[in-house]
C-alpha cells in the first residue's frame, strides 16, 4: 500500500474549466449580473456574489424519456395506510406519483453560482472605457517598488550574487598574486621528476623543494574567497508613478428632491464610483449638496439630510471651485464630477451656473456628468418640458465634449446611462 | 462471526488527529480483517491525502484524477463550489477510481475515525467489488484507464490549439449529448481461431450425417426469396446498431479523422462508467457492508475507543438513512439504504432465518455460509438481477415499500400492491426493473441510411410503456447529431404493438460555420 500526499499539488484544476463555462454563458450570465443591480445595496455592488442564469442556454440535452405522460409504476418506501386497489388523487405539478424524477431537476429553472469579485466586474463593466484623460504624477505613500540598483557588501545570504562575488575574489587573486594551482601541480611533478633520478642529477631538488613550500605557504595566505569579496545584490524603493482621481458628487437637496430622486442620484454615483475605481488605484470621494448655498458633507449626511430652501445650482459650483483649490490641484488629479439633480435652478442663476461651468470647471475636469433626475412618471408625462437648467446645460454641452447630460426616470435606466455615457471611444465618435 | 475475540492492548487511536503512521496502521488493522477474516480480494491499495480545494476540483471531473477540459465540468464545478461555501452540501469524504492499483483519494480535513472508515470503505469494499463484479471484469481495463485519460486529455488539447476550442467543442457536445447511447450493452463475440472454427464445422457434419434422410430432397420448395435491396444494405452496415456514437465514428461520411477520435473517447469513456451505473445500488451497498463489519471488528477487538466507535456509527447511520416517500427530503431509494438492507438481511438468513427466509431462499438459508453468498452475490449480479433475488419479504415490511401505477388514461393514480402476502413479489420485480438501465433508458436504434442515396441517417425509438422522448432535449440532441453526421436525421418513435409512427423528428444540419 502506498500513501500519497498530494495535498501541495497545484490546485485549481477546475479553473479552465470555469472559465470556459463563463464563456460560454457569458451574455446570459451579463445579464443576469446587470439585472442584480437592483438586489444589491450601494456598499456591497461590487462584491462577489451569487447570480442565477436560466437553465436553458447551458443545459446538456440528452435523449430521455419525457417527465410527463405513459404508463409509470414506482416503488415508494413508507406505507402508512393505503391498501391494495386505493385510488389517489394525481399530485398536481407531477412531482410524487408519476412524475419521475421531475421533483428535483426541472423545478428549479435557474441554475446559481457564484462569481468573484473580478469577474463580477468583469462582466459588469464590459466594453466600458474611461476617456484616456488620465494625468500620472508621483505621489508620497505607498506606491513605492523596489528596484535592483546594483551591489552592496552587506545584505542576506538569500541576495547573495555568486557571479559578481567570484568575479571580485579573482581579480584579488591576480593582484595578489595567488599562485596557481597549475603551477603547484607543475613543481610538484618536476620535483616527483627529479626524484626519480639517480643522486647526482637532482641539483636544483632542494630550490624546487624551496619554491613548492613557498607556494603552499602564498596559496593559505592568500584565500581563494575573502569575505571582503562578497557582494550582495540591492534592491532600492523606487516610486511609482500613481494616476490618482477625485469623484466629485454634487446634489441638489432642496424641497423639490424626493426620496426616489434621490436614489436614483445614488444609485448613479455608486455605479460611477465603482467605475473609477476600476481604473484608479485611489478614488477620493467629496460630497457636496446645495440648496441655495452649498456645503461640503459626509456620504451619509450627503443622501439623507434634508434641507429647506431655495436652489441655486452655481452654489455648488462655487464650493465645488472652493474645494479644488484648497486640496485637488488639477496638475495632480484627475477630476471627475457627477452632479445630480431635478432640474429646478432660480432663472436668473442660470447664466451664471454655465458661465461658471463653461470658463472655470470644465477646463479643470476630466468629465463632467450631470444627470436630471425626475419623478417615476410614465414617460410621455414630463418628457414635453425642459427644465431651465437643460436649457442652459445644452449650450454647454454642445461645447465641450466631456460634458455630458442625461434624464434618468426609473432605476433601470441608471445602467443604460452609465454605459451610454462610458461606451468604448470609438463607438461613441461613430454615434455622435 | 465465529472468530475468537483477542482484546488489543491500545486502541488505534484516541483523538481525533492522524499523521502518515498512523494511516498505515490503520489501513494494516483493516487489512488483517478484510483480507485475512472476510476473504476479499483486492486490488493494491494507493491511498492519496488531498485538500478540500482538490477532492472540489475531481468532484467536478466525474471524479477521475485527470481529464480532458470542458465546460460542462466547469458548471458542475462552480455549482458544486457554491453549495458547499454555503455549507449546504459537504464534500464526499472520499473519492475511489476503479483502477489498478485502486486509487482512494482522503481529505486531509476528515478525522482518524473518519479516515478508518473511508480506508474500509473504499480501499477494501469498493475495491473488492470492482475487482470481482462481473460487469467491470467485462467492460473495465482497470489498468488501462488512467494512462488512457492522459491520451484522452493530450490529444483533445492538442486538437483544440489546432482547430480552435469552438470546433472541438462543437463534437465533444453532441458526443456528450449521446453518451449514453454511446455503449455496447452486450460483449462482442470474440472471432474464434481457425482451428477452432475447423473443429467446429466438422462436428456440425458430423451431426447432418447421422440425422440424414434422404426424404427431404423430395420437398417441393418455393420460388427463392427475393434480395431486398434495402436489407442488403442495412447488412452492410451492420444495422440495427443501438450505439449510436460507435456508428457516427464507424461510417459518419463528413467526419475528420480526429472528430471521429474524439467521439472515440468519449464512447470509451462512456463504456468505462457503463458499470457503474448499472452496480449503483450494490456497489456502495458492497462498500457500506464492508466498512460496517470492518469498523465493528476493530471496536469489538478494542482498536477502535467507544468514542470513535460512536462518531462512526452517527455517520454511518446518516448514510443509511431512508426516508419515507411523504416526507420532505425525500428524492427515491437511497442506494447505501437499499444496497446495505439487503446485505445485511442476506448476513441474517444465513445465520438465523425464519421459516418465511427458509421458504424464499432455500439455497441458502441457515446454511451460515455469510462471506459466501454475499461474494457470489458481488461477483455475479447487477443492481437489477440482485434486487430481484435477493429482496426478500421481511425488508419489504421493513421499509413497507408499496407500488404506485399511473396510467395516462386514468383519472386517477392506483396503489397495486403493498406489502403483503400477495404484493412481495410483485414489488420485488417492479423495484428491479426501476434499476433495469435497459428499462429506464429509451429504446434508441439507428435502423437505416442510405449511403448511395441522400444519406439520411434514420433512427427508430421503440416507446416503452407509451413514454415519448422529452421533445425540447430531444431536438437539440438530434441537431448536433445532424451537424455531425452532414445530412438529414430522421427519428420515429414507434408503438411497439402495431408498429405505428407516434411521432416524428426531422432535423437538417446547419450550415457548418468552418
Amino acid at each position: 500500500m502506498h500513501i500519497i500526499d498530494r495535498r501541495l499539488n497545484p490546485g485549481g484544476k477546475s479553473l479552465v474549466n470555469r472559465q470556459r463555462f463563463l464563456r460560454r454563458a457569458r451574455s446570459a450570465i451579463q445579464q443576469a449580473v446587470r439585472g442584480s443591480l437592483k438586489d444589491r445595496s450601494i456598499t456591497d455592488i461590487d462584491k462577489e456574489g451569487q447570480v442565477a442564469i436560466p437553465r436553458e442556454g447551458i443545459g446538456e440535452p440528452t435523449l430521455r424519456r419525457a417527465a410527463r405522460g405513459g404508463n409509470r409504476e414506482r416503488i415508494f418506501p413508507g406505507n402508512q395506510d393505503y391498501l391494495e386497489g386505493d385510488r389517489i388523487n394525481r399530485p398536481q405539478g407531477g412531482a410524487g406519483g408519476g412524475g419521475s424524477q421531475a421533483g428535483e431537476g426541472d423545478g428549479e429553472d435557474s441554475f446559481r453560482f457564484v462569481l468573484s469579485r473580478e469577474e463580477f466586474l468583469e462582466l459588469f463593466l464590459d466594453d466600458l472605457e474611461l476617456p484616456d484623460l488620465a494625468k500620472r504624477r508621483l505621489t508620497g505613500e505607498d506606491s513605492f517598488i523596489l528596484r535592483r540598483a546594483g551591489f552592496t557588501t552587506a545584505g542576506s545570504p538569500a541576495n547573495l550574487s555568486v557571479p559578481r562575488t567570484m568575479q571580485k575574489a579573482m581579480s584579488r587573486r591576480i593582484a595578489l598574486q595567488r599562485p596557481s594551482r597549475a603551477a603547484l601541480e607543475h613543481i610538484e611533478a618536476e620535483i616527483a621528476r627529479l626524484e626519480a633520478l639517480p643522486l647526482a642529477e637532482r641539483g636544483r631538488l632542494e630550490a624546487l623543494r624551496e619554491e613548492r613550500a613557498r607556494l603552499i605557504r602564498r596559496r593559505a595566505l592568500v584565500a581563494f574567497i575573502d569575505p571582503v569579496d562578497l557582494r550582495y545584490r540591492r534592491f532600492a524603493p523606487t516610486p511609482r508613478p500613481t494616476a490618482q482621481a477625485v469623484m466629485i458628487c454634487l446634489m441638489d437637496v432642496s424641497g423639490s428632491m424626493t426620496e426616489h430622486m434621490k436614489d436614483l442620484a445614488k444609485r448613479f454615483f455608486a455605479l460611477l464610483h465603482l467605475f473609477l475605481t476600476r481604473s484608479y488605484r485611489t478614488v477620493e470621494l467629496v460630497f457636496i449638496h446645495h440648496t441655495d448655498r452649498a456645503a461640503e458633507v459626509d456620504e451619509d449626511t450627503f443622501f439623507h439630510s434634508t434641507v429647506t430652501g431655495g436652489t441655486l445650482v452655481s452654489s455648488a459650483l462655487e464650493e465645488m471651485l472652493g474645494v479644488v483649490a484648497a486640496r485637488y490641484n488639477p496638475e495632480d488629479w484627475n477630476i471627475y464630477v457627477a452632479q445630480a439633480s431635478d432640474g429646478d435652478n432660480l432663472p436668473r442663476d442660470n447664466e451664471k451656473t454655465s458661465s461658471l461651468l463653461r470658463d472655470r470647471i470644465l477646463p479643470q475636469c476630466q468629465y463632467y456628468a450631470y444627470i436630471e433626475v425626475s419623478a417615476d412618471l410614465s414617460p410621455g408625462l414630463d418628457g414635453s418640458g425642459e427644465s431651465d437648467l437643460w436649457a442652459a446645460y445644452e449650450d454647454v454641452a454642445a461645447a465641450c465634449p466631456h460634458f455630458a447630460m442625461r434624464k434618468v426616470r426609473h432605476r433601470r435606466e441608471i445602467y443604460p446611462v452609465l454605459h451610454e455615457l462610458f461606451r468604448k471611444r470609438s463607438m461613441v465618435e461613430g454615434a455622435g | 462471526m465465529a472468530t475468537a475475540i483477542i482484546r488489543a492492548e491500545a486502541p488505534l487511536f484516541t483523538g481525533s488527529e492522524w499523521d502518515f503512521p498512523l494511516i498505515q496502521r490503520i489501513y494494516d488493522a483493516c487489512e488483517k480483517i478484510a483480507v485475512g477474516e472476510l476473504g476479499l480480494e483486492v486490488y493494491p491499495n494507493q491511498i492519496e491525502v488531498i485538500s478540500a480545494e482538490q477532492m472540489l476540483d475531481a468532484y467536478s471531473s466525474t471524479g477521475m484524477p485527470l481529464f480532458y477540459k470542458h465546460w460542462s465540468f466547469g458548471k458542475q464545478f462552480v455549482s458544486n463550489e457554491m453549495l458547499y461555501r454555503k455549507g449546504l452540501r459537504g464534500l464526499a469524504y472520499e473519492l475511489v477510481i476503479n483502477s489498478d492499483p485502486c486509487i482512494s483519494y482522503i481529505m486531509q480535513e476528515n478525522s482518524a475515525t473518519m479516515q478508518t472508515l473511508v480506508i474500509a470503505h473504499a480501499a477494501f469494499g469498493h475495491n473488492h467489488f470492482f475487482r470481482n463484479n462481473y460487469a467491470f471484469r467485462q467492460w473495465t481495463d482497470a489498468e488501462g484507464i488512467l494512462p488512457y485519460l492522459d491520451f484522452a486529455r493530450s490529444f483533445i488539447a492538442a486538437y483544440e490549439e489546432r482547430h480552435g476550442q469552438q470546433a472541438v467543442e462543437r463534437v465533444l457536445d453532441c458526443a456528450h449529448a449521446l453518451m449514453h447511447q454511446g455503449v455496447h450493452r452486450h460483449p462482442r463475440i470474440r472471432a474464434r481461431d481457425l482451428a477452432a472454427e475447423a473443429a467446429r464445422e466438422a462436428e456440425r457434419e458430423r451431426y447432418r450425417e447421422t440425422i440424414y434422410d434422404d426424404l427431404w430432397r423430395t420437398l417441393p420448395t418455393g420460388p427463392a426469396a427475393p434480395l431486398v435491396q434495402a436489407d442488403e444494405r442495412r447488412r452492410a452496415l451492420n444495422l440495427p446498431q443501438e450505439n449510436i456514437l460507435y456508428f457516427l465514428e464507424k461510417t459518419g461520411p463528413r467526419l475528420k479523422p480526429w472528430q471521429r477520435e474524439i467521439l472515440r473517447i468519449v464512447r470509451l469513456i462512456a463504456q468505462y462508467f457503463y458499470p457503474q451505473r448499472q452496480t449503483k445500488v450494490m456497489n456502495e451497498g458492497c462498500a457500506t457492508w464492508c466498512h460496517y463489519r470492518i469498523m465493528t471488528r476493530l471496536h469489538e477487538t478494542g482498536q477502535l475507543t467507544d468514542g470513535a466507535f460512536l462518531e462512526f456509527l452517527q455517520s454511518h447511520t446518516n448514510v443509511v438513512f431512508q426516508p419515507h416517500y411523504d416526507e420532505p427530503h425525500f428524492s427515491g431509494f437511497n442506494p447505501y439504504a437499499l444496497g446495505f438492507g439487503i446485505m445485511q438481511d442476506i448476513a441474517r438468513i444465513c445465520t438465523d432465518p425464519t421459516d418465511e427466509d427458509r421458504e424464499w431462499f432455500p439455497d441458502f438459508a441457515g446454511k451460515g455460509d455469510v462471506m459466501g453468498v454475499l461474494k457470489d452475490a458481488w461477483a455475479n449480479y447487477r443492481d437489477e438481477s440482485f434486487i430481484a433475488q435477493f429482496l426478500s419479504p421481511r425488508l419489504i415490511r421493513h421499509w413497507r415499500l408499496f407500488q404506485v401505477i399511473d396510467h395516462e388514461s386514468a383519472a386517477e393514480l392506483e396503489v397495486a400492491a403493498i406489502h403483503d402476502e400477495r404484493g412481495y413479489r410483485r414489488i420485488r420485480r417492479a423495484l428491479a426493473r426501476d434499476y433495469d438501465l435497459g428499462r429506464q433508458e429509451p429504446d434508441i436504434q439507428i435502423v437505416d441510411v442510405d449511403l448511395a442515396g441522400d444519406r439520411a441517417l434514420v433512427l427508430e425509438h421503440v416507446v416503452g410503456d407509451g413514454i415519448l422522448l422529452d421533445p425540447g432535449d430531444t431536438r437539440l440532441v438530434l441537431q448536433s447529431l445532424a451537424d455531425l453526421w452532414g445530412y438529414e436525421v430522421r427519428l420515429i418513435e414507434l408503438d411497439p404493438r402495431d408498429r405505428k409512427q407516434l411521432k416524428i423528428h426531422v432535423l437538417k444540419p446547419r450550415a457548418d460555420p468552418a
